[in-house]
């Protein structure tokens, strides 16, 4: 099989590392050769984070080049837009719409920029939008962002939607996974009308 | 089974599997989780040590008496440990020494991308590179075999991208290793001139023994496929090698010093046109060059930073790769985090118009906007002597305007001789130790001032303030930095008196409290002028949104710094009117 290049971008501190590595041990699972690179320091206080998943028949590089994410799935909104150029020309573009203000911008100096869905509209194949933050106020739990995001993900991929749910099992603490279950099913049929068979 | 590992877990891993019975460290990105890893290991003693120097010679102690033992730390940190670096290679070893350093291509969270290789050619200490998850497994075995078969410590080679990316490994069970008899040796233990001239011959013979027997190590490998282009390469380059030139001959070195001299010569008499692919300083190259070999690399690529696949399509397949540029954005920093302490002292500082000499860990942060409390940052410990310098040269009227900020971890690590110095020299700087009871920046590990052991123990407590009285500061105060009354006064007093001091600001890091429910402030915009004032302490959790100043509900933990510093009362704890 090609390989898969896989980006999960957003704030340091957000969770994007766990997410990654629940898909780098899935794909072990199905029995695929992986490589995740991963940023641990000084970024992940409040830095720009990235996580690269690479799985296929054999992977070398532990890296996701410019120009060849099959998906980039990011937790914040400006920093799709920061990775946007990794996407391949058939790539997915994944965004929570989540807007946090980096020091620049707090401070004055440059603003948050308006115009993000129109460039990613305007330059990826294919952008699906979610609302993480909306969505897990109304399940009770702001903490399951993450979880909804792994949803998202997870509708792109071509891994049974069961073993996702075995991970998340495995992964979270006991006592909170219903509700990150019904999290990852928001983000799992987010955009589907699930009255289609009717 | 194989599983994933980070680079950093598989080294751990690898210990584990050679009998390592004593593990040393002072934490440092990327290397620290090596030793939190093997932590987890109840078999094998792990310890942090004060600084790397320390770590290194608590190695070289139990290997002498005949353990296998290990000390990992980040480039830098080889500066530190490089006093007994250089003569262990002299002593040699009893039990096996394996001596980690992880080099930071990239600058990912490092002050430079100094290249460790350099420190083994001139120590005369044979080094490793792995450039996956299982090599670095495989090769800390392999480097404890080297080291008891050559008598040498071994130095293994890691970069960022090894460290902290994830691949596949295959465990297997530990090795049964004894300990070795230990014999009392002068000869071999005792370095004085007399010893040590006897000694050099002996390191002189042992690389040579090695660069002869390297050519024949598994840990280098020659793998000849199209013989018109082939690259002679090392750790995680070589993975950037095959993703692009499939089909290339490759020589991939394991062991990047000695270099196989018989292997590469061979390698380069079949294949007609040979690149060198290392990242960061010409080292391959240099050696290959002087022997009159020639191949192409820093010609075409950089000393700087990391490598990519990409990089070599552009540069030596001479691909157009025609890729999208990146977005011209506002940048996303590292910040103190919301409820930081440290950020109190900075806006005070500013407020009383003080300069700071700096040093490393979490506060380093402070010197960028909105706060730019700092104006130095060298190496760990810096910041004491370096206001003393200061003040020898321009006064003490002139210091007066200055402080010096350091973090309890680092002060540990080397500003308590800087603090001695001031003393002995009559110097009058005035310190500030910000002690949050964590060593922050490296992700939260104990430390002496915090009272527990890596293995989670309790131990005796590093008095800070006893310490400092110890060494002759009179004036030691400690204070709140929350409570920022207290702390201005401290700063304005000390400043300006004309004797050595002492302020340790005490809190504890946000993130160590976990249990803490989010007591989120809010600004009542009745009452808010707009005038900016918050905006300045550089708290994520405060911005203006739609055009009023609101607090993020997602981030503020109510440290009420803001609300000291709002002139106008506007902004409030949750809860209250
Ligand atoms: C010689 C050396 N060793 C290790 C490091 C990595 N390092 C950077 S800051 C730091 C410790 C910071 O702890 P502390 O001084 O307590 O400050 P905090 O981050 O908690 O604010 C370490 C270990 C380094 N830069 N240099």
């Amino acid at each position: 099989m090609n390989t898969k290049n896989i980006l999960i971008v957003g704030v340091g501190g957000q969770g994007t590392l766990l997410t990654s590595r629940i898909l780098g041990n899935l794909a072990v699972d199905l029995g695929y050769d992986v490589k995740l690179s991963e940023v641990h320091g000084m970024s992940q206080r409040g830095g720009s984070v990235v996580t690269h998943v690479r799985y296929g028949t054999k992977v070398y590089s532990p890296l996701v080049e410019v120009g060849e994410a099959d998906i980039i799935l990011s937790f914040e909104k400006m920093e799709a837009l920061r990775w946007k150029h990794f996407l391949s020309a058939e790539g997915k573009m994944l965004v929570n719409t989540q807007e946090s203000d980096p020091m620049p911008v707090i401070t004055g100096s440059a603003s948050y920029p308006t115009d993000i869905m129109e460039k990613l509209y305007a330059d990826c194949k294919e952008v699906i939008e979610i609302d993480g933050v909306s969505i897990a106020k109304e399940l009770g739990n702001i903490r399951v962002v993450n979880t909804i995001l792994l949803g998202l993900l997870a509708q792109s991929m071509d891994i049974p939607k069961d073993q996702w749910i075995e991970a998340i099992k495995l992964t979270v603490p006991e006592k909170t996974i219903d509700i990150n279950i019904q999290a990852f099913e928001k983000g799992y049929y987010h955009g589907i009308n699930l009255n289609r068979e009717v | 089974m194989k599983r994933l590992m980070l680079g950093n877990e598989a080294v751990a891993r690898g210990a584990y599997e050679s009998g390592v019975k004593v593990s040393t460290a002072y934490p440092g990105t990327p290397s620290t989780e090596i030793t939190e890893f093997i932590a987890k290991y109840e078999e094998i003693y792990a310890q942090w040590s004060p600084n790397e120097k320390v770590a290194l010679e608590v190695a070289i102690g139990s290997s002498i008496s005949g353990a296998r033992s290990i000390c990992a730390m980040k480039h830098v940190g080889l500066n530190v440990a490089a006093d007994p670096l250089f003569t262990v290679s002299y002593t040699g070893v009893n039990g096996g020494l394996v001596i980690i350093v992880a080099d930071d291509p990239g600058m990912h969270s490092s002050q430079n991308e100094q290249d460790s290789r350099y420190y083994a050619r001139s120590a005369h200490i044979p080094m490793l590179e792995p450039s996956d998850s299982q090599e670095a497994k495989d090769f800390v075995k392999e480097a404890f075999n080297i080291s008891e078969k050559y008598d040498t410590p071994v130095l293994i080679r890691l970069t960022t991208r090894l460290s902290h990316s994830q691949s596949l490994v295959k465990t297997s069970q530990p090795d049964e290793v004894a300990l070795k008899e230990y014999n009392k040796d002068a000869t071999k233990y005792v370095m004085m001139p007399g010893m040590a001239i006897k000694r050099h011959v002996v390191v002189e013979n042992r690389m040579n023994q090695i660069t002869e027997d390297a050519s024949k190590f598994v840990l280098n490998d020659a793998s000849y496929d199209d013989l018109e282009v082939g690259f002679i390469t090392s750790g995680i380059p070589y993975q950037y090698v095959k993703e692009v030139f499939p089909n290339a001959s490759v020589l991939k070195l394991g062991m990047v010093n000695p270099l196989p001299k018989s292997l590469i010569q061979d390698f380069c008499s079949k294949v007609k046109k040979v690149y060198i692919i290392e990242e960061l300083e010409p080292i391959f190259e240099e050696q290959i060059k002087s022997w009159g070999i020639e191949v192409i690399g820093k010609d075409l690529l950089t000393v700087q930073g990391e490598y990519s696949a990409n990089l070599l399509k552009e540069k030596i397949k001479n691909e157009d790769l025609n890729l999208a540029a990146a977005e011209t954005l506002p940048g996303r920093p590292p910040v103190l985090c919301a409820g930081c302490p440290h950020r109190s002292i900075y806006y005070r500082l500013n407020k009383l118009g003080k300069h700071a000499t700096g040093d490393i860990g979490c506060y380093t942060l402070g010197a960028i906007e909105p706060l730019k409390g700092l104006d130095t940052c060298i190496d760990m410990g810096a910041s004491i002597p370096m206001l003393h310098g200061i003040e020898k040269a321009r006064g003490r009227e002139y210091t007066k305007d200055w402080v010096a900020i350091i973090g309890d971890s680092t002060f540990v690590h080397s500003g308590i001789t800087g603090l001695i110095d001031i003393v002995y020299n009559k110097g009058c700087s005035t310190v500030m130790i910000l002690d949050n009871s964590t060593t922050g920046m490296t992700g939260h590990q104990d430390n002496p001032a915090t009272g527990v052991t890596l293995k989670g123990e309790k131990t005796k407590q590093l008095d800070l303030p006893l310490l400092c009285k110890s060494v002759g500061i009179n004036r030691v105060r400690v204070v709140d930095p929350f409570k920022y009354k207290d702390l201005e006064n401290a700063i304005t007093e000390e400043t300006s008196i004309e004797e050595p001091s002492v302020i340790i600001a005490k809190a504890p890091c946000q993130l160590l409290d976990k249990h803490s429910v989010p007591k989120q402030n809010y600004i009542d915009v009745e009452k808010c002028k707009d005038c900016g004032m918050c905006l300045k302490l550089g708290c994520p959790a405060i911005k203006k949104s739609h055009g009023i100043m609101v607090i993020d509900d997602t981030l503020c933990v109510g440290c009420n710094l803001c609300i000291g510093v709002c002139k106008f009362q506007a902004i409030k704890k949750a809860g209250v009117q």
